[in-house]
């Protein structure tokens, strides 16, 4: 069975004539938490739906147990992601199902399992995130923290081999942003899953990852252990680790000269004018 | 603009083509089908119930006011019932599906693509049209046909309530002369632009809600579009097959 479960090759991504991806390689192994980061806006979530091809790239190849998603028909794409779990930022629980059914969705639809079986499937599911008790309750009725860990109960609930977390710690209270990166390790770790975590959290990531990329400008920078990371002479990695304001990561947007913005001598003067 | 529209409709019958193809893997679940039935129809009943009975009316107090000047009122009973079986019942009818179920659609499944459901089922193998869109679809076409029943039933009844109660139109010659008019071809001409508005309206709802940009925006655009585009849609669907039935 081979190492790598994920292998990017040379990636090119484009969008609205904006390069997103440009020459990116990377890799995840089997059975590790592989980090990936950067500062908001980087395309790591685009990244992870090439990886799990709702797009398809320009140039290069993103291959998945192997298999080039991007070539893939339907029905073997839908093969694949069955071996695949993936956590979204928000959740996206099916709003009109209850926490139970939410869980039990992707066994009803891929598995005839008798109800009994299932029931405890989703209940075990369940306790392994720590909501066996919020089984009846709507996700209208749960917190974030709570929908996050639904929707991990939800991603593990098929055994999948890869799961993908998609910023999995934005906007949690730091209990569940701990909650979470504990479930994150505990479940690649007993599971033997291979995990791929999108973020931007240093400090979360570094607790749990084996190997990290970090990346900028469309390619990976740096990659490593975090301590690795944290160590870089590069001053873009040592301005991400550190959190600076500014850097090799420009605290502005590009813009025009200020002044001449200011005094309306640019384009950008009529900025406001409602007429 | 032409191309765009032309691109617009190759797109449209190009999904049409998707949705009904996971029609009948959708009728294997008939509990998500009955569901959505009960959506787009039972709970459209009100509303259709007290239109029905007010374009009843209208239509009992216009056409008597039409008949008495040529002394024939008492044929209230046909022009009510055929005015209803063939035109303003179907018509009527998908207006207000458009405006209540059609809108309830599109603001639904585009809700579901903005808060990325759509996408998490697709990341679980599941196609969202067979599990979302063909149910509601199916759900629609099957509800508007027997919505337009009941339209037309209270729609009769106003017109009897106005004709018979109100004005003195004999009762018995408000219902024998219908009885006697109307014939098979009248129903089904109803029936089939019913179905046909059917699938016009829940086509429309469907497609604008899958293909509405993920924001606040987007979503409010494609239930205005659904609205607009699945109005005019019935008026023009309406006038052709009126001109195929009058044709035959």
């Amino acid at each position: 069975m081979p190492d790598t479960v994920v292998k990017v090759s040379d990636l090119q991504y484009r969008v609205a004539g904006r390069t997103i991806f440009d020459g990116l390689n990377l890799e995840a192994r089997r059975g590790r938490v592989t980090a990936i980061m950067g500062p908001s806006g980087i395309g790591k979530t685009t990244l992870l739906r090439l990886i799990t091809g709702q797009v398809k790239p320009d140039r290069g190849q993103v291959q998945v147990f192997g298999l080039d998603v991007a070539a893939l028909r339907k029905p073997d794409l839908y093969a694949l992601r069955r071996r695949t779990g993936v956590l979204f930022q928000n959740g996206a629980l099916l709003t009109d199902l209850s926490v139970f059914e939410n869980v039990a969705f992707p066994v009803r639809e891929h598995a005839r399992l008798p109800q009994p079986v299932l029931r405890q499937l989703v209940l075990t599911k369940l306790h392994a995130v720590g909501l066996r008790g919020a089984a009846q309750l709507m996700p209208a009725e749960l917190s974030g923290g709570m929908a996050r860990r639904v929707a991990l109960a939800r991603a593990i609930v098929m055994d999948p081999e890869l799961l993908i977390y998609d910023e999995p710690f934005v906007g949690l209270d730091p209990i569940s942003m701990s909650v979470i990166v504990r479930l994150i390790r505990e479940l690649n770790d007993a599971l033997g899953i291979t995990s791929i975590v999108v973020s931007h959290d240093v400090d979360e990531l570094a607790s749990i990852a084996h190997h990290s990329y970090l990346l900028s400008g469309g390619k990976v920078v740096a990659e490593g252990s975090p301590a690795e990371l944290r160590d870089s002479a590069l001053e873009v990695v040592r301005q991400f680790m550190s959190g600076e304001s500014d850097g090799p990561v420009p605290f502005h947007y590009p813009a025009p000269d200020y002044r001449a913005q200011l005094l309306g001598d640019h384009e950008g003067g009529r900025l406001g004018d409602r007429g | 603009m032409i191309a765009a529209t032309l691109q617009r409709i190759g797109a449209v019958v190009v999904f049409l083509g998707r949705v009904l193809a996971q029609c009948a893997p959708a009728l294997r679940r008939p509990r998500s089908v009955v569901h959505q039935i009960y959506n787009a129809g039972a709970r459209s009943l009100i509303i259709i119930m007290l239109c029905g009975l007010f374009v009843g009316m209208v239509l009992g107090l216009q056409g008597f006011d039409l008949l008495q000047r040529f002394g024939s009122e008492d044929a209230l009973g046909v022009a009510a019932a055929l005015g209803l079986l063939k035109e303003l019942g179907p018509v009527v009818t998908a207006l207000l599906f458009a405006g209540r179920a059609g809108t309830a659609l599109t603001s639904e499944i585009g809700l579901m693509r903005a808060t990325d459901q759509l996408t998490a089922m697709e990341m679980m193998a599941v196609d969202p049209l067979r599990h979302v869109v063909a149910p509601r679809f199916l759900g629609g076409v099957i509800a508007m046909p027997l919505l337009v029943a009941v339209f037309n039933v209270i729609g009769l009844f106003g017109a009897q309530l106005i004709g018979v109660q109100l004005m003195g139109v004999d009762t018995g010659a408000f219902w024998s002369q219908m009885q006697s008019a109307v014939e098979l071809d009248d129903v089904h001409e109803g029936i089939v632009k019913s179905v046909c508005f059917g699938i016009a309206c829940s086509l429309v709802a469907v497609y604008e809600g899958y293909t509405a940009k993920p924001t606040a925006e987007g979503v409010g655009l494609a239930t205005t579009r659904t609205v607009v585009v699945s109005s005019v849609l019935t008026l023009l669907l309406d006038y052709i097959l009126t001109a195929a039935f009058l044709g035959r």
